[in-house]
């Protein structure tokens, strides 16, 4: 996400980097190539502009002298005010304790709204709520169908009319159903519309005064251009959405709207979703983003990622036993599952500050986890435990057993020994590098 | 149906709010002031990447009439305009190339293969030329390739009542070149003219997905040696330069030979069409204009840029 971006910026601020105090001269070069870069990430025209305007007052003021290293001043200026572009603190989800909330997804076509509200679903579970998804997309063939299915995939409970075309009453009578059936939380997920289409931007505004939703969310492609600031604010013209879903930013290299439609409609992105699997919705920080486009990488996000699924004491015994080098096979099979729990190997290297660099072209694949996993599996306990009696007939076995190849058996082998003697470097550096470093085989 | 006339109506109403913007704009940028300044420059620029046209094309275009700006005395009687619009035309002349239909006759079946990223409204597309073709006397199966997405089959068998076209069909979740050799195996037996095979929506930067859909066109390659014919990349309208980046991925994996652009009757845009056209050679083959059967339109690079600048 947002790497493309983030190197046009390291480009940019190594014309600064290096050299003596800023002059309004190199700034200039230096903004103008910033401003191209946001540009060329669908950064709005306008809003590039201004952005462009407050970094260069910041930077010509006295403090750019009084600076150690301009390169350093700049970036966190630029950080600074890109971080205030993208709302500054982030906010989440109003949540009504008693009674029932209403979550209403309004959108363009195809900018991910089914999929997202199914993944809301999801994450609204977890956090202990009883939801219920509404299939008020009336218009796309098996848009229903669609819904129904995520949520069977989900465990949701889905209201749905079949062959009704009135989408206000569907909204409005679904609220009832949740009622009913005692769920506190309705999710109800619209057809798409084009912003100009005045009577499908109608039946919008009717299905809000129907259900008189908790919160609006517009959920917008992250790869959309320049007029994404213009249908967010057609949208939030009607509707007066709170929030902003920002969709498919695993396959984004640029995320010039994610600046932009925060700047022009005064409303905070709350979501990002990254991926197709339902367990892939994030709640938006705009700090780490910017940090993320300086190339700091997302340490943050990566931090509570882990917080979430991994047992802390179980991680703090391993990072015991990797340090003391008594990590064995055992214990590469829980890192191991407790990455899968995290999510894609290469989602979770992409927030390592330093990685990114190194690893932002590198093919990851996830499937050899579970080669690695199955390999695992097939060895003794004792084999596990003190791998060093690993030899030829062992190894032959194994590989029979789990079915890969006797290289494979090798490889992995090679990769545990290479990763004790990289462990022992790292006996210094406590903290959340040595998770990562698991990953890498 | 809709004749003809109406289509271009529909066109020109979508592309109408491009030419509204932009030409309005640079009128008015002209007309008000006597002399072509670089505010003015600066206006012109903004009104084009303002309309996603790429940055360095703009700059190019902007540097050319800078140029023929000084070429003349009279610089407040210089159309500007024209200047733009000849440099905008051009770009898309280079790519002018024959619609698919006429080599219908030349092979059987002929073979589409239709790619693109989530959303960008594939499987509405492919019903739509499905209706262009059987209105043209062609036989035409449709095989649903997108074995991922929920309920994708059962949105392409409703299209296909629509339109009256054969759907062929694997449960979710099987392998989506198996889809494509079935189709081919029952088009041969069944003397279709013309295969569409859909797939699965996909991020250009899941390499998995992509070699996925390599495999599909070498499996379609070992049933009948000329297929495809076409791949075709379906582009979102709304899309900003991400749309090269995505047309170069794709290229990649399965050499596009067109590129169709829907969701253009409801922006104020379509600008990115000319680096994709102008770096990666391909041709731009139809644009969507609505959410009816019959919204879908040859793309014409004159007429596009005609309702472009007015």
């Amino acid at each position: 996400m947002l790497e493309d971006l983030t190197l046009k910026f390291e480009k940019a601020l190594k014309k600064i980097t290096g050299q003596g105090r800023l002059t309004e001269n190199n700034i200039a070069d230096t903004l103008r190539e910033i401003r191209r870069v946001l540009l060329d990430a669908d950064v709005n025209y306008k809003v590039a502009k201004q952005f462009i305007d407050d970094v260069k007052q910041k930077a010509l003021g006295r403090e750019v002298l009084a600076s150690v290293t301009p390169g350093q001043l700049v970036t966190k200026i630029i950080y600074d005010e890109l971080t205030k572009l993208m709302g500054g603190s982030s906010k989440g989800l109003t949540l009504n304790p008693t009674g029932v909330t209403v979550i209403l997804i309004v959108g363009l076509q195809g900018s991910g709204k089914t999929t997202f509200s199914a993944k809301l679903s999801r994450h609204l579970t977890e956090l202990k709520r009883k939801v219920l998804l509404t299939a008020a997309d009336v218009y796309r063939p098996a848009a229903v169908e669609q819904l129904k299915q995520l949520g069977a995939q989900i465990n949701a409970p889905v209201y749905s009319v079949e062959g009704s075309q009135d989408a206000v009453k569907i909204a409005r009578d679904s609220i009832v159903y949740a009622k009913k059936n005692g769920l506190n939380t309705v999710i109800i997920d619209t057809a798409g519309r084009l912003h100009v289409d005045e009577e499908m931007m109608r039946e919008i505004v009717a299905i809000k005064k129907a259900v008189n939703p908790t919160e609006v969310l517009f959920v917008v492609d992250s790869m959309t251009g320049q007029d994404a600031v213009n249908s967010a604010k057609a949208f939030h013209e009607s509707v007066e959405f709170d929030g902003i879903v920002l969709t498919k930013l695993d396959g984004d290299s640029r995320g010039g709207c994610a600046l932009s439609i925060r700047a022009v409609v005064n409303k905070p992105v709350k979501f990002i979703s990254a991926g197709e699997k339902l367990d892939t919705i994030e709640i938006f920080h705009p700090d780490r983003l910017a940090s993320r486009i300086l190339g700091k990488g997302d340490i943050v996000s990566l931090v509570e990622k882990a917080q979430k699924q991994v047992d802390e004491k179980e991680a703090e015994e391993l990072q015991k036993k990797l340090l003391s080098n008594k990590f064995d096979f055992d214990d590469f099979l829980k890192q191991i599952r407790m990455i899968k729990k995290m999510g894609s190997l290469k989602s979770l290297l992409a927030m390592v500050p330093g990685l990114n660099k190194a690893l932002r072209n590198a093919d990851i694949d996830d499937k050899q986890l579970v080669v690695v996993e199955s390999i695992i599996q097939s060895m003794t306990k004792e084999e596990r435990r003190n791998p060093r009696i690993l030899n030829g007939s062992r190894r032959r076995r194994i590989a029979r057993g789990s079915g890969n190849s006797i290289q494979d058996v090798n490889r992995l082998i090679k990769q545990y020994k290479e990763m004790q003697k990289m462990m022992k470097r790292f006996k210094n550096n406590k903290g959340m590098i040595n998770l990562s470093n698991f990953g890498l085989n | 149906m809709s004749s003809f006339s109406d289509k271009l109506k529909k066109l020109k109403e979508g592309l109408n709010r491009t030419k509204d913007k932009i030409v309005t704009q640079i009128s008015e940028s002209i007309s008000g002031k006597a002399i072509i300044d670089e505010d003015v420059l600066e206006e012109i620029e903004e009104i084009l990447i303002s309309s996603d046209v790429n940055y360095e094309i703009v700059e190019k275009i902007i540097e050319k009439a800078r140029v023929k700006l000084r070429e003349t005395k009279e610089r407040s009687k210089v159309n500007l305009i024209e200047i733009i619009k000849k440099e905008f035309e051009e770009i898309l002349q280079n790519y002018k190339v024959e619609s698919e239909i006429i080599k219908f006759n030349d092979f059987k079946p002929y073979v589409i293969l239709v790619v693109g990223v989530n959303g960008a409204g594939k499987t509405t597309t492919i019903a739509k030329l499905a209706n262009i073709y059987k209105n043209k006397g062609f036989k035409v199966l449709i095989g649903s390739g997108d074995t991922f997405r929920a309920a994708a089959n059962e949105q392409l068998e409703i299209w296909g009542g629509r339109v009256g076209v054969q759907i062929v069909n694997k449960k979710q979740g099987s392998d989506p070149s198996a889809v494509a050799f079935e189709t081919l195996s029952i088009a041969k037996k069944e003397n279709v003219d013309v295969v569409i095979i859909d797939t699965a929506g996909r991020l250009h930067t899941k390499h998995n997905l992509m070699e996925e859909l390599g495999k599909i066109k070498r499996v379609l390659g070992k049933v009948l040696q000329h297929a495809p014919n076409d791949v075709f990349l379906v582009v979102d309208g709304n899309t900003g330069q991400n749309a090269l980046v995505q047309a170069r991925e794709f290229s990649k994996f399965t050499q596009l030979t067109g590129l169709i652009i829907t969701k253009l009757d409801g922006t104020a845009k379509g600008g990115m069409v000319f680096s994709v056209c102008s770096e990666l050679n391909i041709p731009i083959k139809y644009v969507g204009v609505g959410e009816g059967i019959d919204d879908l339109l040859e793309f014409n690079p004159n007429e596009f840029v005609q309702a472009l600048f007015g």
